[in-house]
């Protein structure tokens, strides 16, 4: 099995911060990887840097053996992403924001239409393709999330804590249409999520990253037995400390609370 | 450019279906027409200035051009915090592109705005000099809406907040209203006001809106449209590099 994704001595500087601290892995194709760590760890950092939106200030990474950083489109071309916060236009319908994707990635019409219905009914939106997106509950903008970025049949799909906010429910629903889909179209997934039983029911390998380092990696079961552990969220505080970590709010937490204060 | 066409057809639509803001947008633009037009009707006229309402109603539909597409610009600023901007920097299209497509769908929705302030203002009573002004204030339409959709561009690609668009908003958008002789004429002002009113690029638009549409100018047709032009074509490329360098 060769490597979709390589990653080696990445590094991320804000200034005198460092984010991510020379952090090497690589996942295999068709597999499976999740990468965990407390709040503010580097993860959607190190997932900026592989999807191209941030520049890493060291280290290389190649994506299906391309460098993202010489060869952007042609790299951005071969993997999907879903964003720890939404990024639908909610005022377009599901059918719309599908359009929209693949027109953006260059796909013919007809090849469009096609997988936006195969996506669609596999995420079981068909039948409300026409409403507007502001309509939908939590998880159906998710799984409409998911949907678009697979539209394109990128080899690599990135998602940034994709379950947060969910019901269970909706969150065994978009597990098992994820895993289906692994095993169905050879997507390699890269996931981060804040819940260890996710983590565990569908990644065959596990990083843990802490303070800008990897701290671990292996798969679940590994994890337990190198730290002594019987489940793996005990395994991930063994490895990262019980302290809580808090972000403060960033922006976009204070925009979104003003929009709420807004509509009220 | 079907990236261009998809990311502009997404403007209008956001635009046409959210009826709210149709209306609310064209609120502004009325109180001005209806207080303005006729409350101070009686005292321009006494003062040998002619019909207010004839005067204004250029100035107004500079100002829903100036107000639309300086938001549809600023509206970056809602895109990259409610993370559609995400997924248009991910795509494998050139950032000119994407800014090319969000401009001029914030230019096509400012210029639908305007002529429904033309045609408000046609109902309360304003008589453009011919018909075919109508095609030459379009120009100048056009014109504040590319100045001011590039400013609009510009300042979104570096609004990081809330509170920035608040002071943009405060100390950006209302002085180039006001400052730009869409209220009041332009001559025999104050030296240090007419200095800036020359430095404001709304001026020349509004000058050459009211030019086209009552044949009443300050500045004169010329030198409106080469200001508008070239400051047009800064900012836009302004407006470009600073959108290229945006980082989320």
């Amino acid at each position: 099995m060769s490597a979709m994704i390589e990653v080696q001595s990445l590094s991320k500087r804000f200034g005198a911060f460092t984010a991510v601290d020379n952090i090497s892995f690589s996942v295999q194709t068709g597999e499976v990887f999740a990468f965990l760590g407390p709040n503010g760890a580097g993860k959607t950092t190190t997932i900026k840097m592989l999807t191209t939106l941030l520049q890493p200030s060291g280290g290389t990474i190649l994506l299906d053996g391309l460098d993202p950083q010489r060869r952007q489109r042609e790299a951005r071309q071969r993997f999907g992403i879903v964003f720890q916060d939404p990024s639908l236009e909610s005022e377009l319908t599901a059918a719309e924001n599908m359009e929209l994707h693949g027109v953006l990635y260059h796909m013919p019409r007809k090849l469009r239409l096609e997988r936006t219905e195969r996506l669609l009914r596999m995420f079981e939106l068909w039948e409300r393709r026409k409403e507007p997106v502001k309509r939908f509950s939590g998880g159906m903008k998710r799984r409409l999330e998911i949907a678009r970025g697979l539209l394109h049949t990128p080899r690599i799909l990135f998602l940034d804590e994709p379950t947060l906010g969910l019901d269970p429910q909706s969150r065994n629903q978009l597990w098992t249409h994820v895993k289906a889909l692994n095993q169905e179209e050879h997507v390699t997934v890269f996931l981060t999520t804040h819940y260890m039983e996710e983590a565990e029911r569908v990644a065959e390998r596990i990083a843990v990253i802490d303070h800008g380092k990897i701290v671990a990696l292996g798969s679940p079961q590994e994890l337990k037995q190198n730290t002594g552990t019987g489940s793996l969220e005990q395994a991930f505080l063994a490895l990262t400390g019980t302290t809580i970590r808090d972000e403060s709010a960033g922006a976009a937490d204070q925009l979104r609370q003003f929009a709420r204060m807004w509509r009220r | 450019m079907g990236a261009i066409y998809i990311l502009w057809l997404r403007e209008v639509k956001r635009y046409l279906r959210s009826r709210a803001q149709v209306v609310a947008s064209l609120g502004q633009p009325l109180m001005y027409l209806v207080a303005l037009g006729f409350g101070l009707g009686p005292v321009f006229r006494a003062s040998g200035n002619g019909s207010y309402l004839q005067f204004v109603a250029p100035g107004v539909v500079g100002m829903a051009v100036l107000f639309t597409s300086m938001f549809a610009g600023i509206g970056l600023l809602w895109d990259r915090q409610f993370g559609f901007l995400k997924e248009t920097l991910v795509a494998p299209v050139p950032r000119i592109s994407i800014v090319l497509g969000k401009t001029l769908g914030g230019i096509t929705v400012a210029l639908i705005q305007g002529v429904l302030v033309i045609v408000i203002s046609l109902i309360a009573g304003f008589r453009p000099a011919s018909w075919l002004a109508l095609l030459n204030g379009f120009v100048f339409m056009l014109l504040i809406a590319l100045v001011f959709g590039g400013l609009g561009t510009a300042i979104g690609s570096r609004l990081q907040d809330m509170q920035g668009f608040q002071l943009v908003m405060n100390f950006l958008v209302m002085p180039i209203f006001f400052l730009s002789g869409a209220l009041f004429p332009l001559d025999h002002l104050p030296k240090a006001l007419a200095a800036v009113t020359d430095l404001d690029p709304l001026s020349y638009g509004i000058d050459g809106l009211r030019g086209a549409l009552i044949g009443r100018a300050h500045y004169g047709f010329r030198i409106d449209l080469w200001v508008l032009c070239l400051v047009a074509v800064a900012l836009l490329s302004l407006g470009s590099y600073l959108f290229s360098k945006i980082e989320i």
